[in-house]
């Protein structure tokens, strides 16, 4: 791209310093510097590293509670992710209708952007309450389950899910419904003069056309649940009962910060640098102008 | 599923009106009850709250429950220091990634590429993949419990950085020239025409980092050890009673209403720079 611009030396690197500098010493510095860790053993407080080698690795990869931890990642993931998709495009159709009062309706839907995962979390954590909690009490009028999250570890998973797909809801919508704005008008015109109907046009029509969107909206999610939920786990559940909600982020700062194995933590920051490395690459391969309109 | 699309029919289509308005009513009302739910807790007397099942009509204790939970946590503080992040995370990055795109897209230096993919790589190092090793080199700038420890590993943003860079690449070449015969410098060019230019830019940016600013979480945890130095998000988790407190869940949701409010607001009242924020970062 050729383009008119200014002459000077030393001016561009002056202007990028600020945000080269923060980048160098916040991010890949630390990034290396978890990288090195993950091939030591460090003792308690800091004061000796032992050189291990693959060490940490095969020993994450040979713990059963490790194993676990990435299973319980991905139904969590999977479980925002899904419910999140299926919720927000549903609603978003709705609101996407040549209907009376449809800024009111978006506004009601989008509020939800602004709440914080923990702030969801603790809502969520109140009505799962076992002793206090509403939904335990209606549960309890049909059946003499008990919907016990501090016991079961799938309520207390799917309470966590709830939290993270309540407080999530928002962006899905507002990208859902841009994407909803971009299908022309003559092309819905055409398939209902060819006789579609709602469900027929939103399967064959409005779907695929969203494609796109739906896509980038899963990896963002995966994105999302893997990496900015920590919030929830620690202040709702702590990764319990037992660990059944000990998702990788939250297990990597707890053998981190609580139990100090920094060696140990470091070598799944790596996996997890792994793992976000590849959604982002699938994110920017497969997504917006390449995907064919 | 026919409420998906309205037909074309004349007949059916005030039915299907009809019901995509009360599909649209009870999805909102379905979403918006954990809200509505926490609320009525937050106004309710503890002797309500833990009578099961609760009422779901707002109590008379609001006032009551809000002023007490503000002491208790320090509730003022707490959100000052929120403020605080939010609105320096926001402007900070704003600003670093102007001067970033500014010099990307309006020079030509050795580096240009290096620099740019120094940036995009920021993308794929979210902040809990490198927890201990970023807490390490804050505390060795003695930075934990302070506003910089807070706030400056966070300005970095490759999202801005390239939403401005796109903006900049379509100011037309004439523009530059003719700040050039003008004897305009660049950083004049910056501030007299790229900047007034670029408002409705920066408050849709500032829309979506105030509300990524105020709803962190994990690095206000380890950045600070002093109550005077949390956020409203982390200081109020620890509200929420174990095992042998009283479960004073009223006050628990009042504290969450609190801290809630101020990003929810922000959407509600700023939805259009919003929804634009957030549909242009994410390209």
């Amino acid at each position: 791209m050729k383009r008119s611009i200014f002459r000077n030396r030393w001016l561009p690197y002056l202007l990028l310093a600020p945000q080269l500098v923060v980048v160098v010493v916040f991010f890949f510095w630390p990034a290396f510097d978890s990288l090195r860790l993950s091939f030591f053993k460090v003792a308690p407080f800091g004061d000796r590293e032992i050189f291990v080698g693959l060490g940490n690795f095969i020993e994450l990869l040979t713990a059963p509670e490790y194993g676990r931890s990435v299973v319980y990642s991905f139904v969590f993931s999977l479980g925002v992710t899904t419910l999140g998709l299926v919720g927000s495009l549903f609603l978003a159709n709705l609101a996407n209708q040549k209907i009376r009062g449809l800024p009111f309706y978006r506004t009601a839907i989008l509020w939800t952007y602004g709440i914080a995962p923990p702030v969801s979390g603790i809502i969520w954590l109140f009505i799962f309450h076992p002793s206090y909690g509403m939904l335990p009490y209606l549960l309890s009028m049909v059946t003499t389950y008990e919907f016990n999250w501090l016991l079961k570890g799938w309520v207390a998973m799917l309470l966590v899910i709830f939290a993270a797909a309540w407080a999530h809801l928002g962006y899905n919508i507002a990208f859902f419904l841009a994407g909803l704005q971009t299908i022309p008008e003559s092309v819905i015109e055409a398939a209902r003069v060819d006789g579609a109907g709602g469900f027929e046009l939103f399967r064959r029509i409005t779907f695929p056309l969203l494609s796109p969107v739906t896509f980038f909206l899963f990896l963002m999610n995966m994105v999302f649940s893997f990496f900015e939920t920590f919030g929830i786990i620690h202040a709702v559940t702590q990764g319990g009962p037992g660990d059944t909600t000990t998702i990788m982020v939250y297990k990597a700062y707890v053998d981190g910060f609580v139990n100090l194995r920094m060696g140990y933590s470091a070598a799944q920051s790596v996996i997890l640098m792994a793992l976000v490395i590849v959604l982002t690459v699938l994110q920017f391969r497969y997504t917006e102008r390449k995907v064919t309109y | 599923m026919a409420m998906l699309l309205p037909g074309i029919r004349k007949s059916t289509i005030n039915g299907r009106k009809w019901i995509i308005h009360l599909l649209l009513i009870l999805a909102i009302l379905l979403i918006g009850f954990p809200l509505y739910y926490g609320f009525v807790i937050s106004t309710q007397s503890l002797d309500e709250v833990i009578k099961v099942p609760q009422s779901l009509l707002p109590s008379g204790y609001l006032l009551e429950n809000y002023v007490k939970v503000w002491n208790r946590i320090q509730m003022g503080r707490l959100l000052i220091n929120s403020t605080i992040v939010a609105v320096v995370v926001g402007l900070g990055k704003i600003s670093i990634a102007i001067l970033s795109a500014f010099a990307i897209v309006f020079f030509d230096f050795r580096g240009k590429q290096v620099a740019f993919w120094m940036i995009f790589i920021t993308l794929m190092l979210p902040v809990p993949v490198r927890i201990i090793s970023t807490y390490q080199v804050v505390s060795t700038l003695g930075w934990v419990d302070t506003y910089a420890g807070l706030t400056i590993p966070l300005i970095a943003s490759a999202t801005a950085t390239f939403l401005f860079r796109q903006f900049y690449i379509t100011i037309p070449d004439e523009l530059v020239d003719a700040a050039k015969i003008d004897g305009a410098g660049p950083l004049r060019f910056l501030w007299s025409i790229l900047l007034p230019n670029s408002g409705a830019n920066i408050a849709a940016l500032f829309v979506v980092m105030f509300i990524y600013g105020w709803n962190q979480y994990l690095w206000p945890l380890m950045a600070t050890n002093s109550d005077n130095m949390r956020v409203v998000v982390v200081g109020i988790a620890s509200t929420v009673p174990t095992g042998t407190q009283l479960p004073e869940w009223n006050l628990v949701m009042a504290a969450a209403m609190m801290a809630l409010l101020p990003p929810v607001l922000v959407v509600i009242f700023l939805q259009r720079w919003f929804v634009h924020g957030l549909l242009e970062t994410e390209k």
